[in-house]
């Protein structure tokens, strides 16, 4: 069987801007899949070709094995993509939105679909809502409705959760966790990492157009360290310990494999004359892998 | 063609027709205040073909009205939803480039067609009409909007910004359709502008369009059929190329 996604050795420049470097990525049917990586990354131009939005220049696409140019009607009936982008039709209601969507891709009566969306977005008071009139949020949850109008078994979700309220976000990912279970292979893109780390079972990284780490999201979160420390210091860090380090805000975050190795590192921050305000042991997330991920590369590339 | 296809269709014709005032009602009046005008300063002292005046330019307004509006139905929508990036919406489904374009033209032919017909129902009764061949005025109404629809398509796919397409407008449509015999018979210019006439595709759209009401006309039906039937031929390859290469709509 095809994978969900193949994407073999994709480049993609925009005048002297590489915004894709050779990416090959798979996913499986039926994955819930996470594309990370920081702003300007490549993300949404991987997502664009993919959809036929954007031509790579070299390497190939496929969506359940059909090729996006050679076969993009095969293609695209089996993808449903959520823009990064919030855009919207000013002419048409929320209702007129999705059954035009639904007549591109060729489905004539999907009112009892539509209605289903509509219900699990939270869109149904607004369905003859003219787009015009509704909240950032709600053209938000209209965009993740056109995605899925034709039942897509690949779904594509660029960002979808930006500058959209708690209840929203709580909505989206229960029913996309309940489409994820009846067999539709998410992919996701987000700068949210906990809600990647909560929802995606692998994860890729992607930095100035490269994959720069691919694994399941267990694996990934072990991998610099099975634990850590985290603590909040007056500013300073012993620069040996600092090395390992990731730092956000004014907490550091120490990595460790085994607890007879906090004493020593509470005492050698003693011995700086480093002062601790707050304090706690717990494992690594992904924010903390993914700050250290993309440190380690620039090193690479400095090196 | 498929469902796809008929669904862009109808979109596009919905588009135009929920603003109507603007899309239909604005242009007609335009036409009218033309007439009123042309018609007051010139009636009595021209006569075209043995035609009254006021007969005469009713046929080139209602032309005029066709093209110009079917132009700005395919460039307007193209150039709105890339500005405001709901082109996505026709990008993403499996729509071919071939219904794209098709469905685009033929939304501007019936915008152009629907305003043709507004202003031939709002003048008509200033001045006796014939319909002496009618189906020349069905003809090139259809090839003259389905031209002026492919040339909307063409410049709101390369216009990046609405004043690159108000050039496209200002400096090449509006000239070729005012200098095209909508308000006087090209025989009536002097010989150089008359050879320069018939060098705009547009003349020959206006004047075959005219014949089927008269029976008369400065070109042959025939020859202008033959213009105007290649350049139809000529764009819609050329348009069909661009969306085939997915010019400046998908990068
Ligand atoms: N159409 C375009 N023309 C020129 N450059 C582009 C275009 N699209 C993207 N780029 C460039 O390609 C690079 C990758 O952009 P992309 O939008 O894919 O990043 P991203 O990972 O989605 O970022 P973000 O998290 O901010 O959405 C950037 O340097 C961007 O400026
Ligand atoms: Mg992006």
């Amino acid at each position: 069987m095809s994978a969900a996604i193949r994407i073999t050795q994709v480049s993609k420049c925009f005048g002297s801007v590489r915004a894709l470097d050779h990416v090959d990525l798979e996913v499986q049917r039926g994955e819930f899949f996470g594309l990370l990586g920081p702003n300007g990354a490549g993300k949404t131009t991987l997502i664009s070709a993919l959809a036929g939005l954007v031509r790579a220049d070299a390497g190939s696409l496929n969506v359940m094995g059909h090729d996006v140019q050679l076969d993009y009607r095969a293609a695209r009936r089996l993808l449903g993509v959520v823009p990064q982008e919030l855009v919207f039709d000013p002419f048409f209601t929320v209702r007129e939105s999705l059954k035009i969507q639904s007549g591109y891709f060729g489905i004539r009566d999907n009112d009892n679909w539509i209605d289903e969306i509509l219900e699990n977005l939270g869109l149904t008071s607004k369905a003859n809502a003219n787009m015009r009139m509704l909240s950032g949020g709600m053209k938000r949850r209209v965009l993740v409705a056109q995605a899925l109008v034709h039942r897509p078994p690949v779904i594509v979700l660029d960002e979808p959760t930006a500058g959209v309220d708690v209840e929203l976000r709580q909505t989206l990912w229960a029913f996309i966790r309940r489409l994820n279970e009846a067999g539709h292979t998410i992919v996701l893109t987000t700068h949210y990492l906990e809600e990647a780390e909560n929802l995606c079972n692998r994860i890729a990284m992607l930095k100035a157009g490269r994959v720069v780490a691919l694994d399941t999201t267990a694996q990934l979160l072990r991998r610099f360290s099975t634990h850590c420390l985290r603590m909040r210091t007056d500013g300073a860090m012993p620069v040996e310990l600092a090395r390992d380090a990731a730092q956000n805000g004014g907490w550091w975050s120490l990595p460790f494999d085994a607890f007879d190795q906090v004493e020593p590192m509470l005492a050698r921050i003693r011995a700086a004359g480093c002062r601790i305000d707050d304090l706690e042991i717990g494992k690594p997330d992904l924010e903390e892998v993914f700050v250290r991920v993309m440190q380690g590369q620039h090193e690479g590339q400095a090196g | 063609m498929g469902h796809g296809f008929s669904t862009l269709f109808y979109k596009e014709v919905l588009r135009f027709w929920k603003v109507a005032s603007q899309t239909v009602g604005a242009p007609v009046l335009t036409a009218l205040l033309y007439l009123l005008i042309f018609s007051h300063v010139l009636a009595g002292h021209v006569q075209v073909h043995g035609v009254v005046y006021t007969a005469f330019l009713i046929p080139g307004l209602v032309m005029m009205s066709v093209l110009q509006n079917a132009f700005a139905n395919s460039s307007s929508s193209l150039i709105q939803s890339k500005v405001t990036g709901n082109i996505v919406f026709v990008l993403l489904p499996p729509i071919s480039y071939l219904e794209f374009y098709l469905a685009y033209v033929l939304a501007s032919v019936v915008r152009g067609l629907v305003v043709g017909a507004g202003v031939l129902l709002a003048t008509f009764w200033f001045a006796p009409l014939d319909f002496a061949e009618p189906w020349w005025i069905v003809v090139f109404a259809l090839m003259g909007g389905a031209i002026l629809g492919s040339l909307g398509v063409i410049a709101g796919i390369w216009a990046d910004k609405f004043d690159q397409l108000a050039a496209f407008q200002n400096f090449l449509i509006m000239p070729l359709t005012f200098l095209s015999g909508v308000f006087y018979s090209v025989h009536s210019l002097p010989p150089f502008w008359q050879q320069v006439s018939h060098w705009n595709p547009v003349f020959y759209m206006i004047d075959g369009f005219r014949h089927g009401f008269f029976g008369v006309s400065d070109a042959s039906p025939w020859l202008s059929l033959a213009v105007v039937g290649s350049c139809l031929a000529v764009l819609t390859v050329f348009t069909l190329n661009l969306l085939k290469r997915g010019y400046k709509l998908r990068a």
